[in-house]
């Protein structure tokens, strides 16, 4: 049975890390030299991780399936990330931005991870602009902070729609510059299949070669895990295509426990889906969320004459718009946290308020806003966003509200970690979107690059040490070794067997029918009847899929269908185990909405009693079923309250 | 729409490509361009045959690896988006759309449609950073930037990295890449302190890699899907001949960079 123990450090919330760093072990230069990490991942968290070590003087070997580490999908990230600066001197603090955090996850997080979270997020703006990242400012020269949902200060940091970006090159250029000094060796379109253990300890990965298709062992004296998030287990979402769970699905089918795999963001303002050909979806950041106001038509024949394309919503009246999310929840209005938002779209879209052609959509409007602030501002805050919107929708959104619907955009499970981002697994880390993370339930807007980039700069290269320390006299390893030899058959021989199944159907339909279970049962609203039919239905999927996929081409040269058919097999095993985490849990907490569990509002009604406990799911076999173990969460620091954003 | 496709098709690096053409029907208007290939190599898996090979990710136009040369312009005929963004709409039922990968010495093709364009990180490289290491860093407003700067420099940084320039430029110049990121750090007071140690080091890899030169013929600035800003050019060749000259000797560089 796996261990749990999260490592917390004693004493005082605000004093924990600095105890922790005052007390651990760490690696004299000289031997930092010998030791070498594997970083498995080139996006926030993986730049971020594989620069700074090497900057500490690690040899280290950074691997991505894109052609150039800055590509990850970290690169999409439009609308900001947090840091409790208070330069807006609007009352914010170390404090308020690790409860918010609590909050905003619906109390499913670790108080001590998060408050160390808040507390390094200041380091990290002061990090960014030093590398050059131009965030916005203001004309003092100053920088510029915009809110995003589930705050009532401004502490978002960005630059211009394009946040994400301009971090990641941040972090590249970090990373680039290690490259050149020889710290750091890059191996781009590689893709990792599974991870070595030798005598219990991660010692390295197996890896494919996506232009020779060749397989190849590589070794290190830890492994850490920077592969972002599972969201593509629903085939459409906002994440990038290649996105996957492959990385630490095969480390926690070798041992490493799964956390809260069923919490799940769906993101209230994305795109609406438009036709059966689609193959992603486009998220429109919460950004504009600060300055568009979200309706619907208060009369259902207004709705109706809208999907038959005989009104326009410019002509429906202001008294006759109904402001749901204003009306519902005056306090925080536009702004309440995603899954609130998200489920309040769903609501008023499945009582027959929807609009667009599918009736599964509401407005996002900015006509005030640009009567207020002049279209030149509103273009200077959001041009590209409202750019992508109309290439995509081919409708002017300064002229007519921007049609959206909620869209599975994140996940907060992934692999279970102790305070030092370890994994079960000795030796093993994950970081960023891939670990079960800081955001408990829900994650707050902005916080996700802040978290990668937490874990990357400020806290693995800590706490790494503190494992490393005891390593220094493992000798370099030698990747000819059993159980490397081992595990490369086995992950050659699963490709084989993929290649050879040379049935009829092609791997998308495949993702699409996986997809389409995970959305229905797993996705926004959830009941124990739907998740044991989706139990049922994705392991026969499952079983159709072995026996039926259609693989084209070799295994010995890139050969992208191949790629995709080893991710999905795995998406076809986590899917079940989502369903199952969801199942157990029988409460609705954060992004996690069991339809039997709410309140007469319709608002997520958690069971302390029960379910205060990260549950970390267990691989026991292919034929077994996993197995629970808890973390329990001790709120030491906050009270714990019912979520209220009204 | 009904449509004929003509793609490049090559096996791999080391082998010849040709153009095949494909008849395709059914395609929606709303559907993206990358849509539209997914339909197609569908019904090639469908038939048995090897599906065409792109690079994409993000399918937002951000990630900057879609990379289709399609009728003759990199990203197709629209202006300022990626190939990932293009829509169907844009083009006629019954049109003939010619599909190519990047044509440039420094991007080999690895297959189909996929080039390699390690050459760029490869300049990033040489000096595309400020020379900081993690922690120890002074309050991040500790030196205001005029916004006019920030905003300048941010216009520089959107530069996604696709390599449409290389493409688009007779001579396989790299100019534009290089001197958005150059651009980028020179408005900076946190990139001026090695700017002159910068601009010299990414040129003379640029030059290396077998990038071409300049002829300010503009066709980069045309086809970028960011809209980098030909001026760039203009303020990394000022930047490089001051560097030239001495006007700025080499300072502030940390001993651990030197
Ligand atoms: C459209 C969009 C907008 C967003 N906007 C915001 C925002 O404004 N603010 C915010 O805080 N968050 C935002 N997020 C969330 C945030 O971007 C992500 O959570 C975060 O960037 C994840 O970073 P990461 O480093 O953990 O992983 P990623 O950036 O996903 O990087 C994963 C890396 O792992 C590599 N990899 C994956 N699998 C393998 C494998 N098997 N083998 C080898 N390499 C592999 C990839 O190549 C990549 O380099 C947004 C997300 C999306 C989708
Ligand atoms: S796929 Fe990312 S820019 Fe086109």
């Amino acid at each position: 049975m796996a261990e749990l123990n999260s490592k917390i450090p004693k004493g005082q919330l605000a004093e924990k890390w600095t105890n922790y760093k005052d007390n651990i072990a760490l690696v004299n230069p000289a031997n930092k030299r010998r030791l070498e990490v594997i970083v498995v991942g080139t996006g926030l968290a993986g730049a971020s991780a594989a620069a700074s070590l090497a900057e500490m003087g690690f040899k280290v070997k950074n691997y991505c399936y894109q052609d150039s580490p800055r590509r990850a999908h970290s690169i999409a990230a439009q609308g900001g990330i947090n840091a409790a600066k208070n330069y807006q001197n609007d009352g914010d603090s170390v404090y308020r931005l690790f409860y918010d955090t609590i909050k905003g996850g619906d109390y499913r997080a670790r108080e001590a991870n998060v408050y160390r979270l808040a507390e390094v997020s200041n380091a990290i703006i002061d990090q960014c602009v030093a590398q050059g990242v131009p965030f916005a400012r203001e004309y003092g020269g100053l920088l510029d902070n915009r809110s995003f949902g589930g705050a009532q200060v401004s502490r978002t940091f960005y630059a211009r729609g394009q946040t994400g970006q301009q971090l990641l090159l941040g972090a590249y250029s970090a990373l680039s510059r290690q490259v050149k000094k020889g710290n750091v060796e890059l191996f781009t379109r590689h893709e990792m299949l599974d991870v070595v253990l030798v005598e219990g300890r991660a010692r390295g990965i197996i890896v494919r070669n996506m232009v020779t298709g060749e397989i190849e062992r590589h070794a290190a004296h830890a492994v850490v895990l920077a592969t972002g998030g599972y969201g593509n287990v629903f085939f459409l979402s906002t994440n990038a295509m290649g996105s996957n769970t492959t990385a630490i699905w095969k480390a926690f089918r070798r041992g490493a426990v799964f956390g809260n795999p069923c919490f799940t963001q769906i993101h209230p303002t994305c795109i609406p889906v438009h036709g059966d050909f689609q193959s992603k979806l486009t998220l429109m950041s919460e950004s504009l969320r600060n300055d568009g106001r979200i309706w619907v038509p208060k009369q259902k024949e207004d709705a109706e004459k809208i999907r038959k394309g005989t009104l326009l919503p410019t002509q429906i009246k202001e008294e006759d718009r109904d402001y749901y999310l204003e009306r519902r929840y005056p306090a925080f209005g536009n702004l309440v946290p995603r899954d609130v938002a998200s489920r309040a779209a769903k609501e008023r879209c499945d009582a027959g308020f929807g609009v667009g052609e599918t009736g599964l959509a509401v407005y996002l409007d900015f006509s005030d806003a640009i009567n207020r602030l002049g279209k030149s501002t509103i273009e200077a805050r959001y041009g590209n966003l409202f750019q992508m919107y109309e290439k995509i929708v081919d409708e002017n959104p300064y002229k007519t509200p921007m049609m959206i619907y909620p869209a599975v955009h994140y996940t907060m499970g992934g692999l279970w970690v102790d305070y030092e981002l370890m994994t079960t697994i000795p030796g093993l880390f994950a970081i960023g979107e891939a670990n079960f993370s800081d955001h408990g339930a829900n994650r707050l807007g902005a916080s996700a690059l802040m978290q990668g980039l937490a874990d990357g700069y400020f806290v693995l290269p800590y706490t790494i040490q503190n494992y490393l320390a005891d390593q220094i006299s493992v000798p370099k390893f030698s990747n000819d070794l059993p159980e490397f030899k081992l595990t490369e058959e086995e992950a050659v021989n699963r490709l084989k067997k993929l290649m050879n199944v040379r049935g009829k159907n092609t791997v998308d339909s495949f993702h699409k029918k996986l997809g389409h279970i995970m959305w229905e049962y797993v996705g926004m609203g959830r009941n124990a009847e739907g998740l044991k039919k989706a139990i049922t239905e994705i392991r026969a999927l499952r079983e159709e899929f072995w026996k039926d996929v259609k693989i084209p081409g070799e295994m010995n040269e890139i050969n992208p269908e191949l790629e995709k058919a080893s991710r999905v097999a795995d998406f076809l095993e986590l899917g079940e185990l989502m369903a199952r985490d969801a199942l157990h849990r029988d409460e609705s907490c954060g992004g996690h909405f069991r339809e039997e569990f709410q309140t007469t509002e319709g608002e997520a009604l958690r069971n302390d009693q029960e379910f205060m406990y990260a549950a970390a799911w267990e691989f026991t076999g292919d034929t077994q079923e996993p197995k629970l173990n808890k973390e329990v969460l001790d709120y030491e620091f906050v009270e714990v309250k019912q979520r209220n954003y009204k | 729409m009904d449509l004929t496709l003509k793609i490049w098709r090559q096996k791999n690096a080391a082998s010849k490509g040709k153009f095949v053409t494909y008849k395709i029907s059914d395609i929606s208007p709303n559907s993206s361009f990358l849509e539209m290939m997914d339909i197609l190599n569908e019904s090639l898996v469908l038939c048995g045959e090897d599906p065409v090979a792109f690079d994409h990710d993000c399918r937002e136009g951000i990630c900057g690896a879609c990379s289709m040369y399609i009728n003759g312009h990199p990203h197709g005929p629209d202006k300022a988006i990626t190939t990932c963004q293009l829509h169907m709409r844009r083009f006629k039922d019954g049109e003939t759309i010619v599909i190519e990968p990047w044509r440039a010495r420094p991007f080999p093709v690895l297959k189909d449609l996929i080039v390699d364009r390690t050459a760029f990180d490869k300049i990033i490289q040489a000096g595309g950073y400020v020379s900081v290491n993690t922690g120890g860093i002074p309050d991040a407003n500790s030196i205001p930037i005029p916004k006019v700067k920030a905003d300048l420099s941010m216009d520089a940084a959107a530069c996604i990295g696709c390599g449409a320039c290389v493409a688009a430029c007779k001579n396989a110049s790299a100019m534009l890449f290089v001197a958005a990121k150059v651009s980028q750090f020179a408005l900076l007071p946190q990139g001026r302190v090695e700017a002159s140690e910068r601009v010299q080091a990414m040129v003379a890899e640029m030059d290396n890699l077998g990038f071409g030169n300049c002829t300010n013929t503009g066709a980069c600035e045309a086809e970028c899907p960011k809209e980098i800003s030909i001026s760039n050019i203009a303020r990394m060749n000022r930047e490089f001949l001051s560097a030239k000259l001495g006007a700025q000797k080499p300072s502030g560089r940390t001993g651990s960079d030197a």
